[in-house]
């Protein structure tokens, strides 16, 4: 699939980067003069990820980011004005103060769920929103993020799997910035490549490089397409590099200073600036242009949020519950009647074909092996395991097919 | 009660598309205790979806079911299990709405509870630990025509919903049901026997062990006053204080461990609410603070029993 951009779409792509990029180092100077109510997370170095990852979205389309995937936000259709209310705990926030950092989202308009601070629990829960998404018929596709660390909780596991069963439209993007908060990758999971674990689930993976955001783009546009035919969800491995500690407080001394040279001569926006100029996409009035309405929007969004309210104490009781405050309709795209009997009406029993017997296969092609650092390019696509079977075995039994 | 439940879910499915099951078995083989028998071959693959051993996905994938606007029942094959979703249940469904205003109009039910020697892991009385989760409502019918009821209103209520069906009474309590539909609603006891001498709370199981012991003390000239809860998160408080401020005195009974089960929320309420009408101490009887053990003499010295209660309420009717 060749997946190409438009200039005005290079131009997006750079305008959410550096957006991204800009909040949170006008979030970094709110943090050191104490108005930032808790910790504060960077996703410095890791905006191609969460930008060009999102960049491949329709509008119908849902996600649920996580703590570093600001960016993301931002390309969905939040404003930096409801990431700084969110910091500052103002009563404007998306949350009203409930919540702080990017724990928050929008049901109806922008299809974003709030994440928790628990790694992992997104998974379920987004293969639950694909599941839904496919009942009623609304062609959507699910996109969520976890850590190389957040790999190795059981919900990760339970959601990806169940994901594969159900063949749920769920793009999931390992950003591996090879740290877990002090831990380096290595120390959390044995293998080279944390896409590698798709192949215990038989989905299909891509690796990329997380530093490039036209590579992301395509690799994901390509994931995002693939899932909403129905084929199932799909694992992407960004490979990165967190350039600051696991959040303000922390100094990151643990992290080899040569890493830290390495990746920071990698800078994503660096690279996509230089690419821009290169490909002669844009000129210096066109960044300049870019770079003055980020700080336009970005200086009025600020005041905004200084001039917030906190919320009323009282407010603490408030909203528990749904008392009535919310209509629960879903969006039907598809009859009902093909839900209810007695269209909905099947036999209740299982087709296992090959009755699951020893079967000698070939082992997966060779080209499932790839270096740990890809260069800058396409991202690699892993084959799918179940492709790599021979033979009738391998076929979806047609009962299962009807649960699509 | 079991059928009073499939009927529940039956109904819900007939009348709502957006109402869906899944769980570990629910499908073709209808559920470990066949509470699903049949709504595969009714409503189909779609509705009605056999997951793997996932208790976490299971959940989760509930919770995101819901904010799409579906109704899912999820269910857990024991619920006993539910512990390995806590996170779940307890950060992501029970914070859900009141974080960002997002609702999570889901059922997670099972079946509980003990007297049936299914040991440590097949026995339990989790609910305290969901109870203390503001955000969730947690229901513990006794009687099937509550059972039908509470589920239905349990589906259509917006919040998650922690539905607990008590093992012992899935085929122990038959009562007719009315034809039709109706629903019973959260959050209100109900008064099972009305008497003068003495209040006992329970719910579940140990409503009809506290029914049993109510007909004893009658004999001897004690008349109970049983109220069953049905509902533990949101609690009926009035109906609590109202019955105190009658009889004066108030015995809870429960099926649950002792220490941090409903009783002790109970006598605190009942000492802010109703301090000046106590004529006595809050007593409780409970099953032991130890697991649920497995051999039919341990688990009989475990669960609390008729004479126990019965017992109780003596000593209480002195006061």
């Amino acid at each position: 699939m060749k997946i190409s951009l438009r200039r005005e779409q290079h131009l997006e792509l750079y305008y959410y980067m550096k957006l991204n990029r800009a909040l949170e180092e006008q979030m970094v100077r709110l943090f050191r003069q104490n108005k930032i109510v808790g910790g504060l997370y960077s996703s410095l170095g890791q905006e191609a990820i969460s930008v060009g990852t999102a960049y491949a979205l329709e509008p119908r389309d849902w996600l649920a980011p996580m703590i570093r995937n600001i960016g993301a936000l931002l390309v969905k259709g939040f404003k930096p004005r409801d990431i700084l209310t969110q910091h500052m705990a103002k009563y404007t926030s998306p949350t009203l103060g409930k919540d702080g950092t990017s724990h928050f989202g929008d049901l109806k308009v922008r299809h974003v769920v709030s994440p928790i601070s628990m790694l992992g629990d997104l998974i379920p829960v987004m293969t639950g929103i694909a599941m839904a998404g496919s009942y009623l018929g609304q062609k959507i596709v699910a996109m969520t993020w976890i850590g190389d660390g957040g790999t190795s909780t059981g919900a990760f596991h339970e959601g990806i799997n169940l994901a594969a069963v159900q063949k749920a439209a769920l793009v999931c993007i390992i950003e591996n910035n090879q740290w877990a908060y002090s831990t380096p990758v290595r120390r959390q999971v044995p293998t080279q490549d944390l896409a590698d674990r798709a192949k215990a689930y038989g989905i299909p993976s891509y690796v990329v490089d997380g530093n490039d955001v036209v590579s992301v783009y395509q690799v994901s546009k390509e994931a995002v397409e693939r899932c909403r035919s129905g084929q199932g969800p799909i694992l992407i491995e960004a490979k990165t590099m967190r350039m600051k500690g696991h959040a303000q407080h922390d100094a990151a001394e643990y992290v080899p200073k040569a890493m830290f040279e390495y990746w920071k001569a990698r800078d994503p926006l660096d690279r996509y600036e230089k690419h821009l100029t290169a490909s002669k996409l844009w000129d210096a009035q066109t960044k300049a242009e870019i770079d003055a309405r980020i700080e336009r929007e970005l200086q009025e969004d600020l005041e905004f949020a200084e001039s917030s309210p906190l919320p009323p104490p009282e407010l603490v009781e408030q909203g528990v519950y749904c008392e009535g405050c919310h209509t629960i309709e879903p969006d039907w795209q598809r009859p009902k009647e093909e839900l209810v009997p007695p269209k909905s009406r099947v036999a209740a029993v299982w087709e296992v074909e090959g009755f699951g017997a020893f079967e000698k296969r070939e082992e997966p092609a060779a080209a499932a092996k790839h270096s740990t650092v890809l260069a800058s390019g396409d991202g690699r696509r892993h084959p799918a395991q179940p492709s790599a079977r021979k033979g009738k075995a391998a076929k979806t039994p047609a009962r299962n097919k009807v649960r699509r | 009660m079991l059928e009073a439940i499939r009927q529940a879910l039956f109904e819900e499915m007939e009348r709502d598309p957006a109402v869906v099951l899944l769980g570990e078995d629910v499908g073709v083989y209808g559920g470990a205790f066949k509470v699903t028998a049949g709504l595969l071959e009714r409503f189909g693959w779609e509705r009605v979806i056999d997951t793997p051993i996932s208790e976490t996905a299971i959940v989760g994938a509930a919770v995101g079911m819901s904010y799409l606007g579906l109704r899912p029942v999820a269910e857990m094959q024991f619920i006993d299990f539910i512990a390995c979703c806590f996170n779940q249940l307890t950060n992501f469904a029970a914070k859900s709405h009141y974080r960002w205003g997002a609702p999570v109009p889901m059922v997670v039910r099972g079946p509980s509870g003990g007297g049936v020697h299914g040991g440590p892991f097949h026995s339990a009385n989790p609910e305290m630990y969901f109870v203390h989760t503001p955000g969730l409502k947690v229901v513990y019918p006794s009687t099937a025509y509550d059972a039908k009821g509470l589920l239905k209103s349990a589906i259509r209520d917006n919040n998650p919903v922690l539905f607990f069906e008590h093992k012992f009474l899935y085929r122990r309590v038959k009562e007719e049901l009315p034809s039709g539909d109706y629903t019973v609603p959260l959050g209100k006891a109900v008064v099972r026997r009305e008497g003068r001498d003495l209040t006992m709370v329970s719910y579940a199981a140990m409503m009809h062990t506290s029914m049993e012991a109510a007909e004893v003390l009658a004999k001897e000239g004690i008349e109970a006053e049983v109220i069953d809860l049905r509902t533990l998160l949101p609690l009926d408080r009035e109906t609590l204080l109202a019955s105190v401020k009658k009889t004066n005195k108030i015995l809870v009974v429960h099926e649950d461990t002792r220490t941090g089960g409903i009783a002790g929320e109970i006598a605190a309420l009942v000492c802010e609410g109703a301090f000046e009408d106590l004529d006595g101490p809050v007593l409780r009887v409970t099953s032991l603070d130890t697991p649920v053990p497995y051999s039919p003499p341990l688990e009989e010295r475990f669960l609390p029993d008729v004479q126990r209660v019965a017992a109780a309420a003596r000593d209480l009717a002195r006061y």
